[in-house]
């Protein structure tokens, strides 16, 4: 389909397309990769007057080393995020996770920005930001804010960016000497998490000494399974321990009911998945 | 000269086509365009069933660029009822199906009104300015409430939604016993479901109408070219000599477009009241909702056997959702599949009864198999339940039950003379490929072990009648055409070969294939031949490519057209030899004089002295041209045993195909890469059918699985790697041997991943899954089982 007539800009700095969407107003959108917002603006379900398109935006790209953490630019695409040998070393959960978005050419369009802003609760990406918990850099008219993953995720496709704000990029701290996970469960291989659960675990010897773990798709955004993370928190690194920790993972959870699969289905699939990638994760 | 020794046929030639198609530099209807060119844009209904009180286009003709906009009642006693060239019954009930709905909606996406605009955007945006008050109305949607009595009616008028019934008998036949009077030591029942699918050809619908001045041109991305210009002709009043129907390259069709579509007419009105060319190409989105849907049926059956494993009887009762009005052949697909739910076995008594019945969706009408794949799930389901029930291994239950190759030609209960096959040979060599025993012994260790991925197998002995189809027949089923086809070859004075042929591939292959038979029928070289099809200018009579029959009628035809030909230049080369005809044989692409082999002309030689036309035999026309057209005069019996081995995850339902063995007889093959590419598609839409793929409408008659993201036919990446390999036992009915190819992994396929599904959770107490098999589903099956007794086993 064709999309209803709209404006478009594609300015060469954060600064330019923070001013663009300012003049813009409620009706203006910021175009990332396009993976998402193209499709609804064929459908005629969204009609913005104005997309300020940020791929002009040369510093939005690419992965940095700052000290302990890691700072990807918000327009860096998931094959640039799956392939980075900074991230697979630093931060391989979040190499793994982009590796399972969509096919080939989503993954070369598609933006690790540009995902975490749409707040689709069935995207992977934001669960990989809450496991690592990343920091956001946000730009704005006032200048530029930070925010936690945890305060920037706020609703079913709402996040703490005002409609002014561009999100610049991602700060990850380096989680050398952590195991790491992403269990996807989806009914065709291009398709989005049905459940995903994204653990993170570091062990000694054999006990797990910390684990994180966190969903994709049991509520309106990725959810911390703090329940699971207790119980692992000192457990024997082995399956039957693991599994019975993960028994609780879907405590405080609130998946849908759709036609992909029952909130019953959902969470079932939470307390399996969550065991196996724990499991791997604590290399079990 | 390039005449070869070598056979061009059964060489696994590269396909001459593909470069064009898949780079798509090629003519596809969307990528064609005439001067003055509007587009067209349609709106449709958000309703299932509605009244329509009252449309109003006038606001969207004052948008920039609208050059016309109407809505049904604008052409209501113009626009006439598409048609529906099956009524397979004397006394169906077959109401009306304006092009445009008029004042009533019957099915969510139903055309209203249309804008015409001098490009497409301006198009789509004025559709937003048409206002439509509709008064909404409840569907009627669920089979079996349609049929209750009182039901809410899809056509009130009608005062039924029960469009037909038909029955066969073979007690009534004369073909078999009756189904009440043979042994039943053991007696099953069972329900499976044909879930709705939608047809996912890659190039969405497509058509142009150029009215000329009186005589039209039309493309459309259609299977149909031929069929389509004589419905054009009996529905608009144009003289059929001034209709001209081009389908130009056309990306797939699976029978999604076998049909004259409100859309084509509809183009049609536009460009005849604007007097203008019009195009309309559908969105995806359109595509789904509004072109037909396939399968959509409730099948029981109820099979009696001895407790030897002999099947002695077999009843089957459908359902079948017609939708909101009768298809093209949407009544016939059903019956498409009645000759064959006896599969490949001997049964002594056979009884079907098909219920037609309207309900307020999209219309059904003919998938990939049509009617056949439907057969040979519930056979191929309720075989293996028979196995379980006698405690026999699938395969041996099946083995005492089919046709032995010694039996051939063999009549079935359903009346079909079955020429030649070898179910023996194919299913030994696919348990062989499968490595059937080994995994049988792994299933039992993992069975005895407990562990969480079960392994399961399934099996499908399946056979299809292809060759659609022998005219007698049709005739006799109360279909309006034939099924008889033609070819015309002639030889060009430079000894290139020009093939017109009349069915219309979209995607087949047809180039290739039949270039290869020219090429060895006339002794020239696959390259000098080229083949012409799709334009009714250049071929003017043909029926067109769908059932499997393409090569099987189609092939034949050109055989014969080409035997003309030689026969012709046999005299021409004669004369030029100075010999009897008689003298010469026909080899190494050359007639040559028996015994002089150096004394030769070629096809071409004998093209070039017809053209020349100086020294001609005396009465011979100076012509290498031939035509030939063919009615088979039975169809054509394709078999074979796929074999699927699964991987299911009891803790998530989660399905993984292990290994897929697919061996076919399609009898004689002329292109073995061509064979394989279209048993892999077709083992893919089976599979899709069986794992992923579902039609789903809401309470309120939406369709909700409206894309690519809720209707899901799988990626590369979904499916298995499918061995292939296959026996060869040629058609005995007509020169070529070949007995198609198009829809036989599409019908085997299916109830071999769900007899694996099911022979993998048997320990848990599953005899059955919906389709498509998700893993919610399967995780729901095993827990439905292990929280209550197994009922209703009869």
């Amino acid at each position: 389909m064709i999309p209803v007539a709209f404006d478009y800009l594609r300015p060469a700095s954060v600064d330019e397309a923070v001013a663009a969407l300012a003049d813009g107003g409620e009706d203006a959108k910021v175009l990332a990769g396009g993976q998402s917002l193209i499709p609804v603006l064929r459908l005629r379900l969204s009609a913005p007057s104005l997309l300020v398109d940020l791929g002009g935006v040369a510093q939005l790209r690419g992965v940095r080393e700052e000290g302990d953490a890691l700072s990807i630019g918000a327009m860096t695409t998931h094959d640039e995020v799956a392939s980075s040998p900074l991230v697979r070393r630093h931060a391989p959960l979040l190499a793994a996770m982009a590796a399972t978005i969509g096919d080939r050419q989503v993954r070369h369009r598609g933006t690790l920005g540009g995902s975490l802003s749409h707040a689709d609760p069935a995207a992977d990406m934001p669960a990989a930001a809450a496991a690592l918990e990343a920091r956001y850099v946000l730009a704005g008219p006032s200048g530029r804010r930070v925010v936690s993953a945890a305060d920037f995720a706020v609703d079913l496709f709402t996040t703490a960016l005002a409609d002014d704000e561009v999100l610049v990029e991602i700060q990850v701290p380096k989680m050398d000497g952590w195991g790491s996970h992403y269990e996807k469960f989806h009914r065709m291989v291009q398709a989005w998490a049905i459940v995903g659960v994204a653990a993170m675990v570091r062990r000694t010897d054999g006990v797990i000494e910390s684990a994180r773990v966190t969903l994709t798709n049991m509520g309106p955004t990725a959810l911390r399974a703090t329940a699971v993370e207790q119980a692992l928190a000192g457990c024997a690194a082995d399956r039957a321990a693991i599994e019975e920790a993960c028994s609780v993972a879907a405590e405080g959870t609130s998946p849908i009911d759709d036609l992909t699969a029952s909130a019953e289905y959902r969470r079932h699939l939470a307390r399996v998945l969550a065991g196996r990638a724990v499991a791997a994760a604590a290399g079990v | 000269m390039t005449a070869t020794d070598e056979r061009e046929v059964g060489a696994a030639r590269r396909r001459k086509e593909d470069a064009r198609l898949i780079t798509g530099r090629t003519r596809w209807t969307d990528n064609l365009t005439v001067p003055g060119l509007l587009h067209m844009a349609i709106l449709r209904s958000p309703f299932a069933s509605a009244r329509i009180v009252s449309v109003d286009t006038s606001a969207a003709l004052s948008r920039p660029n609208v050059v016309a906009a109407f809505s049904g009642a604008d052409v209501a006693d113009v626009q006439g009822s598409l048609p529906c060239a099956w009524p397979v019954t004397e006394d169906i009930v077959h109401p009306d199906r304006p092009p445009l709905a008029v004042d009533v909606i019957r099915h969510h996406g139903e055309a209203v009104a249309v804008v015409v605009a001098r490009d497409r955007a301006s198009a789509m945006d004025a559709l937003e300015a048409i206002e439509v008050d509709y008064e909404p109305l409840t569907p009627v949607l669920d089979l079996e409430e349609a049929l209750a009595e009182g039901s809410t009616l899809v056509h009130p008028d009608k005062g039924t939604n029960l469009s037909y019934t038909w029955v066969f008998d073979s007690a009534a036949a004369g073909t078999g016993a009756d189904v009440g009077a043979v042994d039943a030591e053991v007696v099953l029942e069972r329900r499976y479901v044909q879930q709705r699918l939608i047809p996912a050809f890659m190039e969405p619908r497509s058509v142009i109408v150029d009215p000329g001045a009186g005589d039209y041109t039309i493309w459309s991305s259609t299977q149909i070219p031929h069929i389509l210009r004589v419905f054009y002709a009996l529905l608009t009043g144009t003289p059929e000599h001034k209709i001209r129907v081009i389908a130009p390259d056309v990306g797939g069709g699976f029978g999604g477009k076998l049909h004259v579509t409100p859309e084509e007419l509809i183009t049609f009105m536009a460009a005849r009241r604007i007097g203008r060319p019009v195009k309309y190409t559908e969105t995806r989105s359109e595509t789904m909702l509004a072109g037909h849907h396939g399968r959509d049926m409730i099948q029981d059956v109820r099979l009696t056997a001895r407790r030897d494993g002999t099947v002695t009887g077999i009843s089957v009762k459908l359902i079948a959702n017609m939708g909101a009005y009768l298809g093209l052949v949407g009544p016939g697909t059903p019956i498409l599949g009645a000759f064959m739910y006896n599969g490949i076995y001997k049964f002594a008594a056979y009884r079907f009864e098909c219920t037609g019945v309207f309900t307020n969706t999209t219309l059904t009408d003919p998938y990939r198999g049509a009617g056949r794949p439907e057969a040979t799930y519930l056979i191929e389901r309720v075989m293996d339940e028979l196995a379980v029930e006698l405690g026999l291994d699938p395969i041996e239950v099946r083995r005492r039950n089919w046709i032995k190759k010694e039996e051939f030609p063999f009549t079935t209960v359903a009346g079909l003379v079955y020429d030649s096959g070898d179910y023996d040979a194919a299913t030994d060599k696919a348990l062989a490929l499968l490595g059937y025993d080994e995994l049988r012994k792994e299933q039992e260790l993992r069975r005895a072990s407990g562990d969480p991925v079960q392994l399961g197998i399934g099996t499908s002995t399946y056979t299809e009648m292809c060759g659609l189809a022998p005219s007698r027949i049709l005739g006799a089923l109360r279909y309006a055409a034939g099924g008889w086809e033609t070819a015309s070859v002639r030889v060009l004075p430079t000894g290139k070969v020009e093939v017109v042929t009349g069915v219309s591939p979209h995607g087949q292959g047809h180039e290739t294939a039949w270039s290869q038979i020219v090429a060895d029928e006339l002794g020239v070289a696959f390259d000098d031949v080229e083949v012409l099809h799709g334009d009714t200018r250049t071929s003017h009579k043909g029926l067109d490519t769908y059932g499997s029959r393409s090569l099987a009628v189609g092939g034949i035809a050109l055989v014969e057209a080409c035997r003309k030909v030689r026969d012709k230049a046999r005299t021409v080369a004669a004369h030029m030899l100075e010999c009897s005809p008689d003298d010469l044989e026909f080899t190494g692409g050359a007639f040559r004089v028996r015994g002089t082999p150096d004394a030769a002309k070629t096809v071409a030689d004998a093209a070039f002295a017809v053209f020349a036309a100086h020294d001609l035999p005396d009465g011979i026309e100076p012509t290498l041209d031939a035509d030939a057209t063919f009615d088979p005069e039975t169809f054509s019996f394709p078999h074979g045993t796929h074999l699927c081995a699964v991987e299911v995850d009891t803790q998530t339902g989660h399905v993984a195909i292990r290994k897929y063995v697919a061996v076919d007889d399609v009898g004689k093959v002329i292109n073995p890469t061509i064979v394989e590419g279209q048993v892999h598609g077709g083992v893919a839409q089976g599979i899709a059918q069986a794992l992923h793929e579902e039609a789903v409408y809401d309470e309120s008659g939406t369709l909700v699985t409206g894309s690519f993201v809720e209707y899901t036919p799988p990626a590369a990446a979904d499916l298995p790697d499918i061995v292939t390999d296959r026996t060869e036992t040629p058609a005995t009915t007509h020169p070529l041997g070949v007995k198609g190819v198009g829809e036989a992994g599409t019908i085997a396929s299916t109830p071999a991943v769900v007899n694996a599904i099911v022979d993998a959770l048997r320990p848990y107490g599953v005899r059955d899954v919906p389709m498509p098999c998700t893993p919610e589903r399967v995780w729901r099956a095993i827990r439905a089982v292990g929280t209550e007794t197994e009922g209703g086993r009869s």
